[in-house]
């Protein structure tokens, strides 16, 4: 890699991440809990962090006693083998099972809490892990896809969400540290996670197992909304993509299907039905593109359609050649799609 | 044969042309085409030592060069391919060729200088071990500057490192170099087995056995039972990716979840196999440095056999996040936080040790003590992260990073430099620089818990491992600059290590036999000791034979043993008593043109079948020359 190039990557990907965090630090952390699940974590961390520093100083101290109890003397000072023996079982067993049955008795009923069965109804989301990318899918009750979108997610606030975690590809791992610990997407199974999240808010999530090349840049943001606003995001989702309204649109629709942008990207509602890439049809209505890479803004997505490489080295995009009125044409085309 | 008081014999026996007779008979050839032929422990034991550090100093750059790329967000110091095959080269690095072999290196050494014997119970074996780990090593690190290095983490999780997401060599490298390692360790691990259990000197029973002794043998038979697993999976990995079989294949019903539970039983206690003998090294120091018994001997035995058992039942708590039944994985809750025990009673009693001693605060004795302070916290960790929801947060985030640098660093790495510093004038004749040593100590400690310390808070705030980048707006810049900057603290620590050892190998101040005032048998012969080892095997009494010897006047040893061939005392398993005598071959080429004739072989056929076939002819003529038959009871 050339570092003028990515210097020019690096820039856009700051640029990027500060509008899309600003004020909203601490949107990744496992400090700062707002889901049920994360909120029990962080229960059980505090206690375990008091506990654990009082055994480091306890011993620390025994040990500072022991050896320089004899420092100063002319003579060595011994314990007696009786002396030995019972500050061997009081801090080397008793000690250490004191510690740790509690702990562990309530690592397993805070893991039983966060394991328990939803209610029947609760509102299904598939995530497939992808290269470096989020695709969602929204099921109804009979597991029907009822829309697509990536690299965002909406939920309900305070309502358990079923999360349905997959990859056709390598290992991931699904985690969102203020909601929910993490959940591998093994290819071949689907396992099953829930989160709640107890405030609104946008929280990020990152790939947590190592994936290849971009695992760093494989994140996503997770926005937690009243659920009102909620159904009318879920209902605007599950539309076909809108007509073109002027005839620069149109123009970009054109582009759109006759470049390769088809081959793996899908619109509904139009004759592009690629699967490889993220679902396009409400592209407008995201907050980023590049799974969190980059704001999605009309200046950052012609970047990332003329050279992706520079922003996200080694991703599966390709670069498109367009003339600059096709691009603007389709840039156009793209930033309609809300 | 038969047991002497040496003071009745020695006129006899000392004789200097009978002692040169058996110098000769235990030469190592010297020079280039000698060093090829050599097969002593001690020259094998130093160049496993030797090797592994330089591997260390290798992968310890790899580790400051992913800092510099760290230290700040948006770095462009290393690219995503390059920062990735740096991890997975530091880990499998550090892990696989040096850690296991450092400690088998000390092993080789010290063990059979420690039970009192001449050599190794295979010493044409032991070579062989050395060159397959060498050449190993070699090729592993060459792919790395032929920029063909494997780039799927030091626990290469399928289906990343199949053959449709790792296409190119890397990966093959990997797997055949891992088998490589393991084969060296399990020659290493059966050497050590036998020469511990028969070859001790007489009177030497199990029970008066020095701690380091004891933890080589349990290090020795975790090796047995845990690395056959990884030279499986790898086996079945290399199978996929040459030939198309499916065992990891999604598509055809294979399950990458086996690669992470064959991967994991070995790959847990493999952790414990670097930590186990760092036990031991830690119960030798601290027994010399307070010049006294150590309290609860049976218990720190039984405390490292314990461990050696446990750490078989832990593999699944790297595996929380996958999906597995909680009830199930429960278990290994269970298992992990009981680690707590064994731990714990070997901590308090080397306090009820240590405690009201005159001890004598050499370097040595500060690597043990900074064991203490780092150990402790990285055990605790550890507890932490055996909570299966607790877990779910930090797993392979930062935190994890800090929890296994405070248990491999300072579980193992800071004993394993203390034990440098005292064997070192054993196996050099000369002593390391006192001064250099304590500067070297407080930099690494200091640095060490700059470096890793921070981590932790990484962790909880949502850093996960193995990215090469993070934005500004992360938060993560300044904690991650604090770590960079103790990083290179660490590396003049260690350094500064580095120096004192090449140093004193000309400059030290002779060493004499036994500087230290050490009870153990290392130090009853001379400084380096001669080609035979000791001169008369001696015999032992107790625990601390050294002290005994100083109390009384005379020593018992063993005479009979012939002069004109290698002859070593076997003795029973239990009460090391005298069972017979068994010869051990010499200096020999084979087991270097056998290493060489499988290498060919194994790396050859990563890149064309019939290397199958020509590595098979060349390994079965090189083992026939190997082993066509000598007649040692010829002369008799």
């Amino acid at each position: 890699m050339i570092p003028g190039t990515r210097s020019r990557a690096i820039v856009i990907l700051g640029a990027g991440i500060a509008t899309l965090l600003s004020g909203c630090s601490g949107s990744q952390s496992a400090l700062n809990p707002a889901g049920s699940a994360a909120d029990l974590i962080a229960r059980l961390w505090w206690p375990t962090l008091v506990v654990a520093s009082l055994v480091t100083m306890l011993v620390l101290a025994l040990l500072l006693v022991a050896i320089f109890r004899a420092h100063k003397k002319g003579a060595a000072l011994p314990l007696s083998a009786r002396q030995s023996r019972n500050l061997v079982i009081a801090c080397g067993i008793i000690l250490p099972l004191a510690a740790t049955i509690p702990f562990a008795l309530s690592s397993f009923s805070i893991g039983r809490e966060i394991d328990a069965p939803l209610p029947d109804g609760a509102l299904t989301v598939e995530v497939v892990g992808k290269l470096w990318w989020w695709e969602v899918h929204y099921l109804d009750e009979t597991g029907g896809r009822i829309a697509t979108t990536a690299n965002e997610i909406h939920i309900p606030v305070n309502e358990p969400v079923r999360f349905l975690l997959k990859s056709d590809n390598v290992i991931h791992s699904f985690w969102v540290p203020n909601l929910q610990g993490k959940t591998d997407m093994m290819p071949g199974r689907t396992n099953v996670t829930s989160v709640t999240a107890n405030q609104p808010g946008i929280y990020r999530g990152q790939c947590a197992e190592y994936c290849g090349t971009q695992h760093a840049l494989m994140a996503f943001l997770l926005v937690a909304e009243e659920p009102e606003a909620f159904e009318a995001w879920l209902e605007g989702q599950r539309q076909p993509a809108m007509e073109p309204a002027t005839a620069q649109e149109m123009l970009g629709r054109e582009v759109f299907l006759n470049e390769d942008c088809a081959d793996c990207h899908a619109i509904r509602g139009t004759s592009a039905e690629g699967q490889d890439g993220p679902d396009l049809t409400h592209i407008a209505s995201r907050r980023t593109l590049a799974a969190a890479t980059t704001p999605n803004r009309i200046g950052h997505l012609g970047g990332w359609i003329t050279d992706p490489q520079h922003i996200k080295p080694g991703n599966q995009m390709p670069s498109t050649e367009l003339s600059p009125a096709n691009l603007q044409a389709l840039l156009s085309y793209l930033g309609s799609l809300e | 044969m038969t047991l002497h008081k040496a003071a009745e014999q020695r006129d006899i026996i000392d004789s200097p042309e009978e002692t040169a007779h058996l110098a000769r008979t235990w030469y190592s050839p010297r020079g280039f085409p000698g060093w090829f032929t050599q097969v002593n422990q001690r020259m094998i034991g130093k160049r496993f030592i030797i090797t592994a550090f330089i591997f260390f100093l290798l992968a310890g750059i790899l580790g400051l060069l992913m800092r510099l790329q760290l230290a700040a967000p948006e770095q462009q110091l290393l690219g995503p391919e390059l920062y990735n095959q740096f991890f997975t080269m530091h880990g499998t690095v550090m892990m696989f060729f040096f850690a296991i072999p450092v400690m088998e290196g000390v092993a080789i050494y010290i063990v059979p200088l420690m039970v009192g014997t001449r050599d190794m119970a295979f010493p044409r074996l032991n070579a062989f071990g050395y060159y397959v780990y060498l050449i190993g090593g070699i090729v592993l690190f060459g792919s790395l500057l032929l920029g063909m290095a494997p780039n799927a983490g030091w626990f290469n999780y399928v289906p990343l490192a199949g053959k449709l997401y790792s296409p190119g060599y890397g990966v093959d490298v990997w797997t055949t170099m891992i088998t490589f390692i393991e084969v060296s360790a399990l020659t290493a691990a059966v050497e050590l087995i036998v020469t511990i259990l028969r070859m001790r000197a007489p009177g030497m029973s199990l029970n008066r056995m020095p701690l380091f002794v004891w933890a080589a043998l349990v290090m020795s038979f975790m090796i047995v039972f845990a690395m056959p697993a990884v030279i499986v999976s790898s086996t079945l990995l290399i199978l996929d990716r040459l030939v198309d079989t499916q065992f990891f294949i999604v598509e055809s019903g294979g399950e990458p979840l086996l690669w992470q539970h064959l991967f994991w039983y070995f790959g847990h206690p493999e952790v414990y196999i670097i930590l186990v003998p760092a036990l031991g090294m830690i119960s030798t120091i601290i027994i010399t440095f307070t010049g006294r018994p150590i309290f609860g001997y049976t218990a720190l035995v039984l405390s490292v056999v314990a461990i050696g058992f446990v750490s078989f039942g832990l593999w699944v708590h790297h595996m929380f996040t996958t999906g597995l039944p909680q009830l199930g994985m429960s278990f290994f809750t269970a298992a992990s936080a009981m680690i707590a025990i064994p731990s714990g009673v070997q901590i308090f009693c080397w306090i009820a040790s240590l405690w009201g001693a005159k001890i004598r605060f050499h370097t040595p004795m500060l690597w043990v003590l900074g064991f203490f302070a780092i150990f402790v916290i990285g055990g605790l960790t550890g507890v932490m992260v055996a909570s299966i929801p607790f877990d779910t947060q930090v797993h392979d985030t930062f935190f994890v990073v800090a929890h296994f640098h405070y248990v491999l660093i300072g579980g193992a790495v800071f004993p394993l430099i203390g034990a440098v510093y005292y064997w070192w004038p054993k196996i050099i004749g000369r002593m390391m620089n006192e001064t250099a040593g304590k500067w070297s100590f407080w930099l690494a400690f200091i640095g060490f818990n700059i470096t890793f310390f921070p981590m932790h808070q990484l962790g909880l705030e949502g850093m996960p491992r193995r990215i090469y980048t993070y934005a500004d707006e992360m938060g993560w810049g300044d904690l991650n600059m604090l770590a960079t900057i103790g990083a290179l603290v660490l590396a003049v620590g260690f350094g500064i290590t580095l120096v004192n050892a090449i140093w004193s190998v000309s400059r030290g101040r002779p060493a004499g036999t036994n500087p230290w005032n050490a009870p153990t048998l290392e130090w009853a012969t001379e400084s380096p000791p001669a080609s035979y080892n000791f001169r008369h095997i001696p015999v032992v009494e107790s625990r601390w034979p050294l002290w005994d010897w100083q109390r009384q006047d005379e020593r018992r040893v063993v005479t009979g043993l012939r002069n004109d061939r290698r002859e070593v005392v076997l003795t029973s398993v239990l009460d090391a008593s005298p069972v017979g005598v068994q010869v051990l071959p010499g200096p020999s080429i084979w087991p270097f043109a056998s290493a060489v004739a499988a290498s060919t072989g194994f790396i050859g056929i990563i890149f064309h079948p019939i290397f199958f076939v020509i590595g098979f002819f060349l390994v079965f003529f090189s083992l026939v020359a190997w082993f066509w038959p000598r007649r040692p009871w010829r002369n008799d």
